[in-house]
């Protein structure tokens, strides 16, 4: 172990830097989008509807896309999915409309169908950034509590449907996840904030920033003030590892790492350590790993307790991590955070190994790896706080999220919620599908 | 390795792969690299009185389907614009330096015998192996009243065949024109003036499209078009049928012909050869590529040839020919059936679809404990193979004749026409 922590920003040349956090799947272009969009076989029935959790009309909008139609392409996609420039780069294809493609089936080799989406939206976004056309006003007022996916989708629906949307939100911009929780280079180019204002060219919905729920707001004055409301508020928790040496300098939760960088213009003034260890096997792991390893950092492992298979980040993304240099380290759990002069200089962990129930527990060997700086992600956590009122929750939970039933309604009448604050996978493509389900479900309620 | 040597109409050549009368092969320089290429031979670029024509700038339209250049393809360009001593002069070193190579010159003169008469000895000095008669030009020069113009009244392909045949010694191909209704017309037509061959297909009248913009048609020259020859890997089915059609025929099958249209491959090759041609002509393929796709033209051929036992091109020529017959020769007890091969489907449901909407609903889309199935339903299926067509997978459908179980029937002797030709009476 050297004598002091290596942490230090401007690792690398600002050339280098602006490259490593530039689009990192640059889209097809014209030529490219026409001979991808010819290999989709126009299924009937086809499985890759079906995969998608906002069920986009994807053989619908490639054909368009080969006919050179993209006006079309795009006002399809936009219907089933107004995040469908987002979800278009940051998807799990693999894991949901490409895993379904019959090509995969047939050769392994799906249509590139996030790639086609892109093509579509971009086209759109440049070519008509206010496509959307609002129904008569009802005079109806619905609050939305988070501006991410989940509530902006339902925001963008109800403003369709000719309701006026307060939106609160309580970070200073909008965007969620979208802009404080995926990897830079998955949405270069400040996508995040042109979708959110392409999104909000629809009218009729206000943001007000600096509002949290369970402190500027509560649920009931909302439930009083407003025809419905639709919480979206996401996880707000990150899990500790329950460790020593947590509080050590350099030891950081993985969300905050990402949150920096993604609102840090200058990725030179970022600082990030000389050896970076990641605790954790999903997503958020895989993004800090990567862009630690982007910002100039030598040497970064993520460690997980379990296997390859038991991570929540798709192959595709280990394999990303890895070619990016991330090196991933399996049937491992941290055992202590180790220090000197108040900065974290190491980690100690335990091998773990699967017992007779299928758990990974400790197998009594040990490991040590060096650390300038460890970040944390071993998974987000909803707090309920916010919803008590009386030291009790006002609504029903789930697996420790808010119960919602098909079309989005929780127990309270007039109260729906969607995105990572209720259970079911954390994606972007689903909370967007649970805000157009309840906002559906709220013009049905106020309307009827 | 098989024999690919040619003796079409007695003009012989190292193997069947001629390139047509067009752009490439209007100078020596294009030739010559299609020779070192290793074509058997070319017909060279339609020469003309002079002063030579003009043509246009902006010649060429196509059609791309998904994606894919040159599906079909059209032009607008008239015979060649160069001067013709220039053109005889460069014919004859070329023959010279390629004797072993097949070198046709294609002509087209006005429709009176002077012209034809005064163009010939100069062509026929130049040691060239032959003359094709442009009578197919669609565009331009029939305008003028040559080209198709002249293809299209068998009256007229004879008179000029038999000047040809009485003022030269030469052989005498006559090009056939695809616009017309009845290609045994002019076939026969040149047979009567003493043609020594046909070829066939010169290029179809076409509109490869329309400019939304400039609201024109394409190739646009200055904001205006014109129709052209179509021509590619779109019109080979068109060629094959009136070479098939000539083939078949009794009195014209000793008539030798050379196959043209949409030629791209030893396999389209081997089925113009199949359906009766002697020789093949190449265009749109060479100007998509490059001269040298000869080498596989080459090479797949005479692999097929080897792995079919064919040892000459004669062997296999023609065989196909018995067994392009007419509609009422056809067994209607024939039945063939679909067949889904349920391991290699791939769930995308397009027979189904295609079946189901278009045809006979003959094909049922289930779901077997959530996954998807498509089964064939035999009663309904009247084996019309669309299916097998619309699957994407290689050998996923395939149509199984069944087992006869009934003599052959054909139209003239079933009980539904009302035309049908009694039995003798025992």
């Amino acid at each position: 172990m050297t004598d002091t922590a290596d942490i230090a920003a401007g690792r690398l040349p600002p050339a280098q830097l602006a490259a490593n956090f530039a689009d990192a799947h640059p889209p097809l272009s014209p030529h490219e989008a026409v001979v991808e969009a010819s290999r989709c076989y126009f299924c009937h029935d086809a499985p890759c509807i079906e995969a998608c959790p906002t069920g986009i009309d994807i053989p619908g909008f490639i054909r368009k896309i080969g006919t050179g139609n993209l006006r079309g392409a795009a006002r399809r996609i936009l219907e089933a999915n107004v995040f469908g420039g987002s979800c278009a780069r940051v998807c799990p294809t693999e894991i949901l409309c490409e895993a379904a493609c019959v090509r995969t089936a047939e050769e392994d080799r799906p249509v590139r169908i996030g790639a086609l989406q892109r093509r579509a939206i971009d086209w759109l976004m440049e070519h008509e950034p206010t496509p959307f056309a609002r129904a008569p006003a009802t005079g109806k007022r619905i609050a939305v509590v988070g501006a991410g996916p989940a509530g902006l989708a339902c925001a963008h629906r109800l403003a369709m449907h000719g309701h006026e949307v307060t939106v609160f939100e309580a970070r200073p911009k909008p965007g969620g996840l979208n802009e404080y929780g995926i990897a830079a280079y998955k949405l270069a180019d400040d996508f995040a904030q042109r979708e959110v204002a392409f999104i909000l060219s629809v009218g009729g919905i206000t943001i007000d920033y600096g509002k949290r729920l369970g402190v500027e707001l509560t649920l009931p004055d909302l439930r009083a003030g407003f025809a419905a409301v639709f919480l979206g508020m996401g996880l707000a928790g990150v899990r500790a590892l329950g460790i020593a040496g947590e509080t050590l300098g350099g030891v950081r939760d993985a969300v905050d790492f990402i949150a920096e960088l993604r609102q840090t213009g200058d990725k030179a003034r970022l600082p990030v350590g000389r050896r970076v260890v990641v605790i954790g096997g999903g997503n958020t792991a895989i993004d800090a790993a990567t862009q630690a390893r982007r910002l100039g950092a030598e040497d970064v492992t993520i460690v997980y307790r379990r296997g390859p298979g038991e991570m929540s980040a798709t192959v595709d993304e280990q394999d990303w991590a890895q070619t990016n240099g991330v090196r991933i380290r399996h049937w491992a759990a941290p055992q202590a955070l180790l220090g000197a002069a108040g900065q974290v200089r190491g980690v100690t962990f335990l091998r773990t190994r699967l017992d007779q129930t299928g758990r990974a527990v400790p197998s009594g060997e040990r490991f040590a790896l060096e650390a300038d700086m460890v970040l944390k992600a071993v998974g987000q956590v909803f707090m309920a706080d916010p919803l008590a009122a009386d030291g009790s929750l006002l609504l029903a939970t789930e697996d420790g999220r808010i119960a919602v039933d098909a079309e989005r309604r929780t127990s309270m009448p007039g109260v729906y919620a969607g995105g990572d604050c209720v259970a079911g996978v954390d994606l972007t493509v689903a909370a967007v599908q649970d805000g157009k389900l309840a906002a559906e479900a709220i013009h049905r309620a106020v309307t009827g | 390795m098989a024999d690919l040597t040619t003796n079409f109409a007695g003009i012989r050549a190292p193997n069947p792969f001629w390139l047509a009368s067009a752009p490439p092969t209007d100078k020596a320089y294009n030739v010559v690299r299609a020779f070192e290429a290793g074509w058997g031979g070319v017909v060279w670029k339609t020469l003309g009185e002079d002063p030579p024509v003009v043509n246009v700038s902006s010649r060429y339209g196509a059609v791309s389907y998904n994606g894919v250049r040159i599906a079909g393809f059209n032009n607008i360009e008239l015979i060649t614009d160069r001067p013709l001593d220039l053109n005889l002069r460069e014919i004859r070193q070329v023959k010279r330096d390629w004797p072993d190579r097949a070198v046709i010159v294609s002509l087209m003169v006005p429709c009176t015998e002077d012209a034809w008469k005064s163009i010939l000895a100069p062509v026929e000095d130049t040691g060239c192996d032959g003359i094709e008669l442009n009578f197919g030009c669609p565009h331009g020069m029939s305008e003028r009243n040559m080209g198709a113009a002249v293809g299209q009244v068998p009256e007229y392909v004879e008179m000029v065949t038999a000047w040809c045949k009485q003022h030269s010694r030469m052989k005498v191909i006559v090009k056939l024109t695809p616009n017309i209704t009845n290609i045994l017309a002019p076939a026969r037509a040149a047979l009567a003036g003493g043609a020594d061959a046909v070829s066939l297909i010169n290029t179809v009248q076409s509109i490869t499209g329309v400019d939304l913009d400039q609201m024109a048609p394409e190739p646009v020259v200055d904001g205006q078009g014109t129709h052209g020859g179509y021509c590619g890997p779109a019109v080979k089915p068109i060629a094959l049928r009136m070479v098939g059609d000539i083939a078949r025929e009794a009195d014209l099958r000793r008539l030798p012909i050379s196959g043209i249209g949409g030629i791209s491959s030893w396999r389209d090759a081997a089925e113009f050869i199949a359906l009766g041609a002697g020789s093949v002509q190449v265009c749109t393929a060479a100007m998509h590529h490059g001269f040298r796709i000869v080498d596989d033209m080459i090479d797949g051929l005479s692999n097929w040839m080897d792995s079919k036992g064919y040892r000459t091109l004669d062997d296999f020529r023609g065989r196909a020919v018995p067994n392009y017959v007419h509609w009422s020769d056809l067994n209607l007890n024939f039945k063939t059936l679909a067949r889904i091969d349920q391991d290699l489907c791939i769930k995308c449901g397009l027979c189904h679809i295609a079946c189901e909407d278009t045809s006979h609903q003959a094909i049922a889309a289930l779901r077997v404990d959530g996954a998807r199935r498509y089964e064939v339903i035999d009663a309904e299926c009247v084996g019309c193979n669309l299916c097998a067509h619309v699957c994407p997978v290689d050998d996923c459908i395939t149509m199984q004749p069944q087992p006869a179980t009934l003599p052959k029937l054909v139209w003239p002797q079933h009980p539904n026409n009302p035309m049908r030709i009694p039995e003798a009476a025992e």
